[in-house]
Parts: C-alpha cells; structure tokens; sequence
C-alpha cells in the first residue's frame, strides 16, 4: 500500500534545512525518477559552495528548489536553468525541496517572479560551483581554466581530450575559494542545453498520474489527530453563544475549543471559530455540524453586493484622484466632436484551487513542525511563530505540492491556524478546509467599477482618454486606505500605451468589507477588460476594424517614459523601467502575432466572431483572440482561443504553452462564469453549484499559444496571459450577438 | 463497526462509521491518499473512484455501500503507474498542478473501458463532472484521444 505522505526519515526529516524527497531531473516520468533522496543528516561531504548546490564525491548533484510547485512547472524549471549553467547531466542531479529559511532569499511564489527575479541569481549560484569545479581540474592539468569547459557532468580540456568528472573534482574544488557570485561569468543563453527546448519533462509527473504525490493535505505523522473550524461566516464576526455538548458527543471528537478572535486590520491572522479535533476527517466535520453557535456577524453583515454595487457606481461618477495626467482632458473633451463613455463591473472573484488550503501542524516541546501547501513559507514561519509566541527558529515549515495556489496559498492565516490547533489540542493535527469554508473565508479578488471616457476628433481619432478606478485595494486588509494608491494604478492603468495627447487616470474610493486578497494578476483582471473593452466601443463606434483601432491607439512602436506616460513613478512590479520599459512595439507585437495565428482578417468571410485584446502586466505582453459560438442549447461558448506572449527569454516553453492554456480558461471562468457576491456579509455561492468555473464544455476546444521568440530580460508568465481574455470574451460577444456586455459574468448578461 | 472491503485488489478491514464517505475511509483509515477531496458533493469529480468498473464520486458514497464490490483508486488503476492514460498524461505533460488528475484519470479509464473510441462530444459530457482549475482540458481531451488511437 502507498505510504505517500507518512512521514518518515527519508522522506521528510533531512535535516540540512531540505524538505520533500528529491527527484531527479531529466526522466521522463519513469518510475525511476522517484530516486531515493539524499541521506538524512546532511547532503554529506561535497562540494557545497551556497545555499542551492551540492555535489557529492559521487558526482550527485542536489538542486534545492526555493519556490513552491503549483502547477506553473517550477520544480521542473528553476532547478534545470541552475543544472544547465553548471553542466550537469539532468539524470544525476536531484531536485529537493527547501524548508522556508531566509537564507534561501525571497521564497513568495507569487507575482510572477520565479523565473524573471532570480534567473540571474540562481544561474549565478550554478556557475559559481562549475567556476570551482573548473578551476580545481585547471589546476590539475596546469592549463588555463578558460581553456576548460564544464559540459555533460564533467570538466574537460579539448585540446589534451582529457576530462574528470564533477565528482572526482569535489574533493580538491571544496578546498578552493568561493568566488563572489558577481564576478562568475554566465554561460550565453544559447549555450544553455536543456532550458528552453520545446519540451522538458516534469519532474513531478509520475508522482502526479500514480497518485503518489504529497498534497497539504497527504502528509500524516504519528498519533495525528483531523481538525476543521466552524469560522464565522462574516469577517469580523464572533461567537455569541456556542453549545458544544452535542459536537463532543459525536464518536471520534476528541476536542472542540474557541480559536482566538482576529482584530483588524486582518492580515494573514487566522479567521477564528471554533476547532472541532477527532480521529478522523469524517467525524471533524459531523462534529462541526452538529456544534449549536449563535454568531454575532459585527460591522460587515452590512455588506449586499447588489447595494454596494451603487456605491462604487456613485464613487466612479465623481472626481478621484489623478495620478495620470497628460495634456487638459477636460478641454479636449469639451472640444471633442464625440464622445462616448461606458461603466464596467467586475465582482469578488475567488481563487478556487481544487484543493483548498490543508495543513499539518506538529507543536511540540516549545517547536513547531508545519507541513503545508503554501505559496510563502517564510510568511508561514514567521506566523506560526507569532501565534505561537515562540521564535522563528523553533518553527519548521516545509513546503509540499500544492493543489493549485492563485495567490490564496501566499497568505499565512491556514498555517497559523493549524499551529495553534496542534498546539490546543496537545496532539500532531491535520486541518482541512472544506470548499464552502475556502469560499467563505478565503481572500478573494476584490470588486470593482470602472468609468471610461473617450474624445473623438472629427475623424474618429481619440484625443482624449479619461479613466476612473474604484476598488477597495488590498491594502486595506493590511490596515490600508480604501483608495487605491499610485502603486496599484501600475497593473494596467498607469502603464496602459496610450497614443493619445489627453489622458487622465483618477482613483477612486471604495471601502471594504470582505477580507480581500490578491488572485491570478490582481487588478489587471477588470483594468484590462475595462481599457479592452473600451477600445472595442471605440473601433465600433468608429466603424473601423477593432485591429486597426487597437493599434492606432496604441500607437507607433516606442518605449514610454514617465513622462509620455504622464506619472510621476511606476512600481512595474518591482523591475526598472530600464530593464523592463513600457514597450508599445511589444504591445503591437503580441496584437499583431495573435491577429494572424487566429486569421482575423478573415473572420467575415469565415463567418466567425472572434474578440481581441492584449495587455501588459508583470512587465509581460500577451494578445488574446477568442470566437465564441452559439451552440445547439443556445448557449454562448468559446470554441476556439489564441494567445500570444512576449515574456522576453522563457526557461521551460511547454510549462509557458500550458500556463497560457490555463489562462484562457481560468480567463473564460472570470469572464463568462465567475464572481461571488455577498448578502449579509455572507458569500452566496457556498460550492461549486453556484461558485462557477470552466468545466470541460465551457473551455475551448482548441487553444493555440505561441511565444514571440526574445532576447529581453524574462518577464513574469503565471498571471499575464489571464487580463486580456475577459475583454476578448466580452468584444467576441459583441461581435456574435451585437450585444456589449460591461460586467461579469458575461454570460448573465447576454440575451440569446 | 468492522467494514471489509476489496480495495485495489486487497482485502482491508476497517473500524469505521458505515456511513463515513469512502473518500474519507481509503484516504484516513488506509492512508490511500491519491484520491483527493474537492467539495464533497459530487461537483468536481476530484474524488473518483471505481466501484466494480464504475466511476463513482467517493465524497457522497457512504463506505458500506463499497462493501463486496471491487474498489479501484488511482493507485490501483495499474500495477506500475502504466494504464495507457498515466502514460499520455506524462508524455503530453497533461497535469498542471495535478490535483485534480487522479479524479480525470479515473473517469477517463473508466470511460475508454465502456467506449474505447469516444467522439469529442462524448468526451466532454463523460468528463463533464471534473472540474480543473488550472484549465487542463484541452491537453485531457488530447490525452483520451491519443489513447483511443486517434490524433492528440
Ligand atoms: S470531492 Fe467528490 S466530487 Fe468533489
Ligand atoms: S491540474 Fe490543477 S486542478 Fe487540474
């Protein structure tokens, strides 16, 4: 029988800081990949020169992976781009996981950053090991190192056809200097062997289809007893009353206690409630059903979606603040010789992996052990810690796969929670989250109303673009304002190529009132179906081919300073707009490339109606065509999609090709299907009956993605392929129904 | 209560309530834990199972209602993690985060061993209960066509 996910020395208990059993890189899923990982105790001696590398005298070569697997093929990626540089065989080197430790740098899988923040830093933490390796044979033979090369996990010298492999050098390389991680020089991209072919295999892949893979919620250690919390259904909410008797006497409770009350702001605090423990998954969850509470809901069960709806409106009609200005907006558009305007309305969008947060907590004699599926496991620790009111360092959190993530995973409140359920309930505990639970007490994206206005001149050309935003920003469940600030304006308002010589761009106020968190490209989502809706309105309104207008307002190919663009700074997501400019050639690229993959001159003759749109978003380009069809039910799908991105060097392309194809579905759940609101302050769609994604019907049946080939510095991959599909979707409608849809879900709003 | 029951070709006794959910008694009480929970209501599929070569959702199957019929999990659809599906998902790199596979996999056994050659339209409604977040459909359908013999 499977023994996935029993703790055991092997598996688990490495010590030296790694967790997860290592695999090696390089098979194709064969069952041989599942190799046995490193000794406990230490990776033994070797050469070790930093935190990501080690080599045994054996020629092993471990790569520790930092960032946490969900789906986005990092395990299979970040530790082959570190191999590569080296010059390791693939088949020999073995990919373990890392614990959340500050020496490993920033370790928040979230905003698209694994590959276009570290690639230069963890090539560099390859090369140095290949520097010494390459040194210590150099010396050897008395040659010069340069005239030695680090290929195929040995070192060789061409000229003398002498070689040794990385092994037999660990010994004399180990007694050399570490040099400073600046001063090795990186191999030239194309010189890298394995990273960027058209298809590498996944590291996790046979653990994944044989059902062998450790989820959060497959971990179990000795004596471990099954948690799930009773959370108040509204943020903020307490207990008024609670009866436990008829919960302890269901067989199996073990335990039921209160969980601490969260005070504002919420931040990564854990929800509160009341935790039912048993011996079993099952008896938790009856036990919970049959807890007798009374809630008080507090300030937010003032909170109806449909209410709040009017006042977001109300907040977009009146003046925000500007924090893009170019030109008077005002004049112009009091020159203009038309003018159109339109609102657009994006609700509470919920992550929704299918496998809602899991976590095992083993507190212990003053220490903390957490298993968890998180995207931020130093978060994790530093939670735990604070809930436990111990140091960080007695607190271990590993990091497991995880079900998918969104940026639900990123928050520490299931970690901390399950720290402080072990901790009561004097025992190892396992703490699942039912989906009603991750609907209702999630993080969900936040809700939003937009209003745009476009000055015409005589010949259709747009002099004027004034846009407003309101949504409560995240910050807010920080302790925040409820604006939103200049730095949230960067995901696609202040960084939206505009050819246009009046523009302003205003925030406006909205106050929160559920715990709002960030999800999948954020506020991208509606700035992009927003502006990509807008643009439609325009060309239709003009009488010009959406194509042409897109460009035309675009402009011509160019890289935007601030002042073109008319702000004062641009967060642009952490990178240097010398780095990473606001390119409109790039914009263009993706519009260009993915109005020719989907034919789309031809779409009148072939009778289809297709939606196009493209955005920039973690300093990414991506051009997204959809037809939509109506079928023999009279419903509305998508039956085909293109996706084009410029996301500058990409390191694993088939882990690209498959993040844009779940980006158009997850774009088509947003768009068409998605959204939750609020009644009460309560979540209305408790499950996936109302809370509604893509299933297999629902997504196309074909998608095709291309990468625009690039030199430019890696841009973020994960979240930008999702902005653009909403208003794709939503201009494809207009051209099938000749109706304009302005909010989400789509589908609602379509009379077929 | 002592349940017996056929799991993967094995006989398991189990102490538990006849009424548990079989998902919670093969991932709990055997520690099988390849088959995954979703929402507990039968509307995501993540928790498939066979019952006698039947794709039941386990998360609303009560255990007694498995007992003297063959239980097959994700573990058990082959001996060596190579049913012809486990062996196109890795070749066409089908699984994004992969919690959801299991559940695909088994309905799509299932389905090939009462179809072999499926059409497109049969596809979507046999796997219409298996939801992936992630947006694995078109590399699913692609692997179920690959295995029934046609073109990916
Ligand atoms: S967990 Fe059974 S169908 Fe979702
Ligand atoms: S692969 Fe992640 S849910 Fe399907």
């Amino acid at each position: 029988m499977s023994r996935v996910g029993l703790v055991t020395r092997r598996s688990f208990l490495l010590g030296a800081g790694l967790a997860a059993g290592g695999l090696t890189l390089g098979l194709f899923g064969d069952e041989a990949s599942a190799a046995d990982p490193p000794a406990p105790g230490a990776l033994g001696p070797g050469l070790a020169p930093n935190v990501m590398v080690h080599i045994t005298e054996t020629g092993v070569v471990t790569i520790v992976c930092a960032r946490s697997e969900m789906g986005q093929g990092v395990r299979s990626s970040v530790p082959l781009l570190v191999a590569d540089e080296l010059g390791a065989v693939p088949e020999r080197v073995v990919v373990v996981q890392a614990v959340g430790d500050k020496k490993y740098g920033d370790q928040n899988t979230d905003g698209s950053t694994s590959i276009r923040k570290f690639d230069d830093k963890l090539r560099r933490m390859g090369a140095v090991a290949r520097t010494m390796l390459v040194s210590a044979a150099a010396k050897q033979w008395n040659v010069k190192p340069d005239t030695c090369e680090a290929i195929d996990g040995a070192v060789k010298h061409a000229a003398s056809k002498r070689s040794l492999g990385f092994g037999e050098l660990v010994k004399a390389a180990a007694k050399l200097p570490v040099p400073d991680e600046k001063s090795v020089v990186l191999r030239p991209w194309a010189e890298l062997r394995h990273v960027a072919k058209e298809r590498l295999p996944l590291l996790d892949g046979h653990a994944i289809v044989t059902g062998t893979g450790a989820y959060g919620a497959d971990i179990k250690v000795e004596g471990m007893l099954y948690a799930v919390v009773a959370r108040p259904p509204v943020v903020g909410g307490k207990i008024a009353k609670l009866d436990k008797a008829k919960a302890l006497a269901v067989p199996g409770v073990k335990k039921v206690f209160e969980m601490p009350v969260p005070g504002k702001p919420w931040g990564h605090q854990p929800w509160g409630g009341v935790a039912v423990v048993a011996d079993s998954t099952w008896a938790a969850l009856k036990g919970r059903a049959a807890l007798e509470i009374t809630w008080d809901h507090g300030a937010n069960a003032v909170y109806d979606s449909a209410a709040y709806e009017t006042k977001l409106l109300a907040s977009v009609r009146a003046q925000g603040t500007a924090h893009r200005t170019v030109g008077d907006v005002d004049a112009a558009m009091g020159k203009a010789a038309k003018v159109l305007e339109a609102e657009y309305l994006v609700p509470h969008l919920p992550h929704l992996p299918m496998e809602p947060p899991a976590v095992t907590a083993k507190f212990d004699g003053g220490a903390c052990e957490i298993w968890a599926a998180t995207q931020n496991p130093q978060l994790a620790r530093t939670e735990v810690a604070k809930v436990l009111g111990i140091g960080e360092d007695k607190v271990t959190v590993r990091v497991t796969l995880l079900g998918g993530g969104f940026g639900r995973k990123s928050k520490g409140d299931f970690s901390a929670e399950a720290a402080f359920i072990s901790r009561e309930a004097g025992a190892p505990v396992r703490v699942q989250w039912t989906r009603e639970d991750d609907l209702k007490n999630g993080y969900p994206n936040t809700v939003s109303a937009q209003r745009l206005r476009a000055g015409l001149d005589d010949k259709g050309r747009v002099v004027a673009w004034h846009q407003r935003t309101a949504f409560p920003p995240i910050g807010t469940t920080f302790g925040g304002p409820p604006e939103p600030s200049i730095n949230d304006l960067q995901q696609g308002v202040l960084d939206l190529a505009l050819d246009v010589p009046n523009i302003r761009s205003e925030a406006c106020r909205a106050e929160p009132h559920a715990r709002i968190g960030w999800y999948r490209s954020v506020y991208n989502i509606f700035h992009a179906f927003s502006a990509g809706s807008f643009i439609d309105e325009i060309a239709h309104a003009r009488g010009v081919d959406p194509r042409d207008a897109w460009l035309e307002i675009v402009g011509p190919a160019r890289k935007l300073s601030l002042e073109d663009l008319g702000i004062p700074k641009l967060a642009n997501y952490g990178e240097s707009l010398d780095k990473h400019p606001v390119d409109a050639g790039r914009l263009r690229g993706v519009i260009e490339r993915v109005t020719a993959m989907s034919k789309w001159a031809d779409r009148k003759t072939s009778g289809r109606a297709l939606g196009l749109a493209a955005h920039r978003s973690f300093v990414s380009y991506v051009g997204v065509v959809v037809s939509v069809v109506r079928d023999e039910r009279r419903k509305v799908r998508v039956d085909e999609a293109w996706i084009a991105i410029d996301a500058g060097r990409v390191v694993n392309k088939d882990r690209v090709h498959s993040q844009l194809e779940g980006a158009i579905v997850m774009g088509i759940s947003n768009a068409m299907l998605g959204g939750v609101t609020y009644k009460g302050g309560i979540v209305e769609q408790p499950n996936f009956r109302d809370a509604k994604i893509a299933r297999i019907g629902d997504a196309p049946r074909t998608i095709h993605t291309d990468i625009i080939a690039s030199d430019a510095p890696p841009g973020g991959v994960g979240e930008p392929g999702v902005p653009p599909v909403g208003a794709a979707c939503a201009n494809a409608i207009f051209a099938l129904t000749g109706q304009r849809v302005r909010r989400f879900p789509l589908l609602a709003g379509v009379k077929v | 209560m002592s349940i017996k029951l056929r799991v993967n070709g094995v006989e398991r006794t189990l102490d538990v309530d006849p009424e548990m959910p079989l998902l919670w008694a093969i991932r709990d009480a055997l520690g099988l834990t390849g088959t995954k929970y979703g929402c507990g209501e039968a509307l995501c599929g993540a928790c498939t199972v066979h019952l006698d070569d039947q794709p039941v959702r386990s998360c609303v199957t009560p255990v007694r209602r498995a007992v003297g019929r063959a239980v097959t999990t994700i573990e058990g659809l082959s001996p060596d993690g190579k049913h012809p599906l486990q062996q196109a998902w890795v070749e066409l790199g089908v699984p994004q985060c992969g919690y959801c596979q299991a559940g695909q996999l088994m309905t799509a056994a299932a389905l090939l061993k009462a179809k072999p050659k499926p059409t497109d339209d049969e596809i979507d409604q046999s796997m219409a209960g298996n939801l992936c977040r992630c947006g694995t459909y078109t590399r699913i359908r692609a692997g179920i066509r690959k295995v029934a013999g046609g073109q990916p």
